[in-house]
């Protein structure tokens, strides 16, 4: 059978203590209409007293599944069907009742993604932390006050104002670590975190990441960390294990994994990111090939086989077994020492720069004093004040900032389906544009479409992918009859669609190829500005990367324009020209891609930029950490609005006087009262760090 | 290029593929015991319905002056009544009418709700606060008065009670699709068609329609079992279904002057089979919102 079982020494081992976590060749098997379906295959690795482990791995690779076993929270018809999961060196397969009670209580503790769901929306916070010392049988004002230490623990300002809060009055980050205190209260041996931070800002997710890190140093908690995320993962861990279809492809010290992969698949997924300094006109993105084999599908021989480009025979039969590398490395592969000899499916450099020297090109689409007021229970909200931006032709204006920045408000409003605030200006190709879609011209209409962040929403669920597609065609477009059908086709081809998947419903295609058609409807009527809503902000990394390439293919061949919002700055920096900078509904910075993401520029987007985990330098590379939360819209700070959380403040003059957004160079613009000569002196030792992955 | 061979979702086994979503659906409904029993009576009473006449072993409408009143026996099953007549072919006959006027009546109330709540959904805003007022007086008209006058106007017939039934059940649905256009209104594919310059009647049949059909299938079935024991109470009252009808409703009212002599055959099984309708009809539409409605 599989050749290594026994996984390598953790780095944060103390011997003789049996291992926080335990797994041995598991097999996880789901029953599912009558047939047994093993979804996780022969997966094995400890995780020793003190250490973080991190699984990564695609959508349906297996990872949360594994973290439900450990815990026994497996769905009623899924077991372990083989093998064995040992936490403190006690058989959790074995247990029943009290004892996996007692186990939850006391040993494991899980955190998932969405912390909202994790807490009853009834009940106070307070309340809802303290129970958990209850059930360790501390009781009434004690129990109290332990909860109000262990929030203080979780560096929450305000811990005796957040008891007696509802879940609801919390923010996304607040929440997590409501949950995390929870989590650690009781003290486990084990803390299971599954995509912790995926449903949180990038600055928010920093500050849950430290938290996590330092609490860890103190509780001296061992960690199972699941993302799908290889540069928290990289960030956070000691050790990784990659999971692909529900196999443990690569097992390794993080570090040593990214730096250098020994399995095909870990070295394309690692193509598919994007590098910082990367942008689209001097490297196209690497993609995977092929889809994942379908849950249950059994799969003689390596289950990366059909993908993978280094592909022999010997790869299609037989087991291929866990080769051991080192003392501390692993890798599923027969061709270990040569992975990353796999040969690009894209070829690396783009057929022909799109975009480039997008500034001398004239404006296609541009926004003045766009300002719009949401009035919701009495309450004024600003969500856009006073931005103005304009797109030119064939370039792609990159849209950043945290939730609540006012970017998607803004697309809106360009797109006519948000009327902004009286006062703002409109146009296209020089002419004025209507506040709402139904009032503009056909042409107008048929110019401007977007790319809808979730396809599930953007798609409608019951009309087949050939009734999406002609209707727009028809509409847009104003195909009929043959034409109509000529059309089709080669739209599909355009966006790399097979023809077969025209009677399928949306919800028989993967998101990949959801996203696809969604673009295909985009296109329909040749737009000359596409606005493109987080993409691929649903998408696995291997998938987002052959999506950026087609929006890449496109723009060069068509000269499309893109508004392209993602809240993923490697994203926006790979695709972008030009990039603008939202805060709180405020334009705080806009210049060329390289202007804004290298030094001199506003310290906000130095916070954004320094909230993000990177694969290069180990993830090592925080500097700034934004403090405190994202203030209300309803009420925002005065002056410059960032002041409440900047890390550059001044003094009295930023918390009195709104600094104008003022053009530093040509083209550059930042709204800070700090010279750009002194910003430039302040973020200079930044300049060699951040340049360093070029 | 990236365009491969298995468009499945891969998120684990629990989601069970999502291809086929509809007929995973009616495999469900049709192995749930909740949806088998109900639709084996409703079948029953359907095929009494339709074959009554034949399937009966007596004329339910011959009388027979010399055998008023007799109790259950093998020659009457159910007994007699103050006419002679055979109870057990008038409760076998006694669903036909029923199940012309519920349904119908429900079918009217659906498709008039539905259209109604499209409207309040989709446009929201004044339209909606204005409808709304029309929705919440009806919801406070009582069936039985509403029946009542509606019998003058009207006349009494299975279409007036057809008409009032569904009038009545018009702002129930109408409810129900609102709240479930709300959700739809906000998704992408909305915004979509806005920017293609959809007309809103578009929008609102062809695009958010076959979206809500769920909670729309769900309301009418439940909204069948009530219009069953609606249109039983009228005919008890004398305002539904008209003599000399062997109508379950119509039979109880007829003859439950009859309980306090001892002759309970001549209401029981009647009303048992208004029970048992009932019941076949909830059963069902159980059974529906539980597939649909997760």
């Amino acid at each position: 059978m599989s050749a290594v079982s026994e996984p390598a020494e953790g780095p944060a081992t103390e011997s003789g203590a049996a291992d926080a976590l335990t797994v041995e060749n598991i097999d996880i098997t789901y029953r599912v209409r009558g047939r047994d379906q093993t979804t996780v295959r022969d997966v094995s690795f400890r995780i020793g007293r003190g250490e973080s482990y991190g699984l990564v791995g695609e959508s349906g690779s297996g990872k949360s599944t594994i973290a439900l076993a450990v815990v026994r929270y497996l769905a009623r018809n899924g077991r372990v069907s083989q093998g064995k999961i040992a936490i403190d060196g006690r058989d959790v397969l074995a247990m029943r009742g009290d004892e996996l009670r007692k186990l939850r209580a006391d040993t494991v503790s899980m955190v998932y993604q969405e912390p909202g769901r994790a807490l009853n929306p009834t009940i106070k916070v307070g309340r809802q932390v303290a129970e958990v010392f209850e059930i360790a049988g501390v009781t009434g004002a004690p129990a109290q006050e332990r909860a109000t230490e262990m929030l203080e623990k979780v560096r929450i300002a305000d811990p005796a104002g957040v008891m007696n809060r509802y879940p609801h009055q919390l923010s996304g980050g607040m929440l997590q670590r409501v949950v995390i205190a929870m989590a650690l209260a009781s003290e486990p041996s084990l803390l299971i975190l599954d995509e912790p931070t995926t449903a949180l800002d990038a600055t928010v997710e920093a500050e849950v990441l430290d938290l996590v890190s330092a609490l860890r140093e103190e509780f001296k908690t061992s960690l199972l960390f699941i993302s799908h995320n290889l540069a928290v993962i990289a960030k956070m861990c000691d050790r990784v294990g990659v999971l692909y279809a529900g196999e443990l492809m690569e097992q390794g010290p993080a570090r040593e994994v990214f730096e250098d992969p020994r399995n095909p698949y870990t070295v394309g997924l690692l193509r598919c990111i994007p590098r910082r300094g990367t942008a689209k006109n001097r490297e196209a993105l690497d993609t995977i090939p092929g889809f994942p084999p379908s849950p249950g599908e059994t799969v003689e021989g390596c289950v990366f086989a059909e993908r993978c480009g280094l592909v022999e025979d010997r790869c299609r039969s037989g087991e291929v077994p866990l080769y051991e590398l080192s003392s501390a490395r692993r890798s599923r592969c027969h061709f270990h020492e040569r992975a990353q000899s796999l040969p690009r499916v894209v070829k690396t450099e783009p057929e022909a720069a799109a975009g480039n020297g997008s500034a001398a090109r004239e404006v296609l689409v541009s926004a003045e004093d766009v300002s719009k007021t949401f009035h919701m229970e009495g309450e004024t909200i600003h969500g856009l004040v006073d931005v103005s931006i304009e797109v030119r032709v064939g370039e792609t204006l990159g849209l950043v900032g945290e939730s609540g920045s006012g970017k998607t408000t803004l697309a809106r409003v360009l797109l006519g389906l948000t009327a902004p605030d009286e006062g703002a200006m409109l146009a296209i190709e020089g002419a004025p544009l209507a506040d709402t879609t139904g009032r503009r011209t056909h042409e107008q209409q048929k110019t401007l479409q977007i790319v809808f962040q979730n396809p599930d929403s953007a798609l409608n669920r019951r009309h087949s992918i050939r009734r999406l597609l002609s209707r727009a065609l028809t509409k847009l477009g104003g195909y009929r009859g043959d034409a109509l059908a000529t059309r089709l086709r080669s739209l599909l081809s355009e966006v790399r669609l097979a023809e077969r998947y025209l009677p399928m419903r949306p919800g028989q295609l993967s998101g990949g190829l959801k996203q696809r058609v969604a673009i295909a409807r985009a296109f329909a009527g040749d737009p000359k500005i596409v606005v493109c809503d987080e993409p691929t902000s649903a998408l696995d990394v291997s998938v987002q990367a052959a999506i950026l390439n087609l929006l890449n293919d496109l723009q060069r061949r068509e000269h499309v324009s893109y508004l392209f919002i993602s809240h993923d700055l490697g994203v926006v920096r790979y695709l972008s020209d030009r990039i603008a900078v939202l805060y709180l509904g405020r334009l705080m910075e806009t210049g060329s891609a390289d202007q804004v993401f290298e030094a001199p520029h506003h310290p906000y987007t130095e916070a954004l930029l320094s909230a993000v985990p990177t694969l290069e330098n180990g993830g090592q590379r925080e500097r700034i950490r934004l403090e405190g939360e994202i203030p209300s819209a309803a009420n925002p700070p005065t002056g410059c609005v960032f002041h409440t959380r900047c890390p550059r403040f001044l003094g009295d003059i930023c918390v009195n006087t709104e600094p104008p957004l003022a053009e530093s160079e040509p083209g550059h613009a930042i709204r800070c009262h700090i010279p750009l000569e002194e910003l430039r002196r302040l973020q200079s030792t930044e300049v060699t760090v951040a340049g360093a992955g070029e | 290029m990236s365009v491969g061979a298995i468009p499945v979702e891969s998120a684990g086994a629990l989601s069970a593929g999502r291809g086929g979503a509809r007929r995973e659906m009616l495999r469900e409904l049709v192995r749930s015991p909740l949806f088998i029993v109900g639709t084996l009576i409703l079948l029953w009473w359907i095929v009494c319905a339709i074959f009554g006449s034949a399937i009966a072993p007596q004329d339910p409408n011959a009388q027979n002056l010399f055998a008023i009143n007799k109790p259950p026996s093998s020659a009457h099953l159910f007994g007699t009544d103050q006419l002679g007549r055979d109870m057990f072919s008038r409760v076998l006959t006694g669903s036909r009418d029923l199940l012309i006027v519920a349904p119908l009546a429900t079918l009217l109330g659906t498709i008039l709700g539905t259209i109604v709540g499209l409207i309040m959904g989709y446009f929201r805003g004044v339209i909606d606060d204005v409808l709304g007022r029309f929705v919440e007086a009806f919801l406070a008209l009582p069936v039985v008065v509403t029946a009542i006058i509606a019998s003058y106007g009207l006349g009494r017939s299975n279409l007036e009670l057809i008409i009032v039934i569904g009038l009545l059940f018009t702002p129930l649905i109408a409810r129900t699709v609102r709240a479930a256009v709300l959700l739809e209104r906000e998704l992408d594919y909305v915004s979509a068609a806005k920017l293609r310059d959809e007309g809103p009647l578009y929008i609102m049949f062809v695009e958010i329609l076959p979206n809500v059909f769920g909670p729309i299938t769900v309301e009418f079935t439940v909204r069948l079992g009530y219009a069953v024991f609606a249109v039983a109470t009228l005919s008890f009252l004398g305002l539904g279904i008209q003599p000399p009808s062997s109508d379950w409703g119509l039979e109880v009212a007829t003859n439950y002057g009859q309980v306090a002599a001892g002759f309970w055959w001549e209401v029981t099984f009647d009303a048992l089979a208004i029970a048992s309708l009932v019941i076949a009809v909830n059963l069902i539409s159980d059974a529906v919102e539980g597939v649909l409605e997760r």
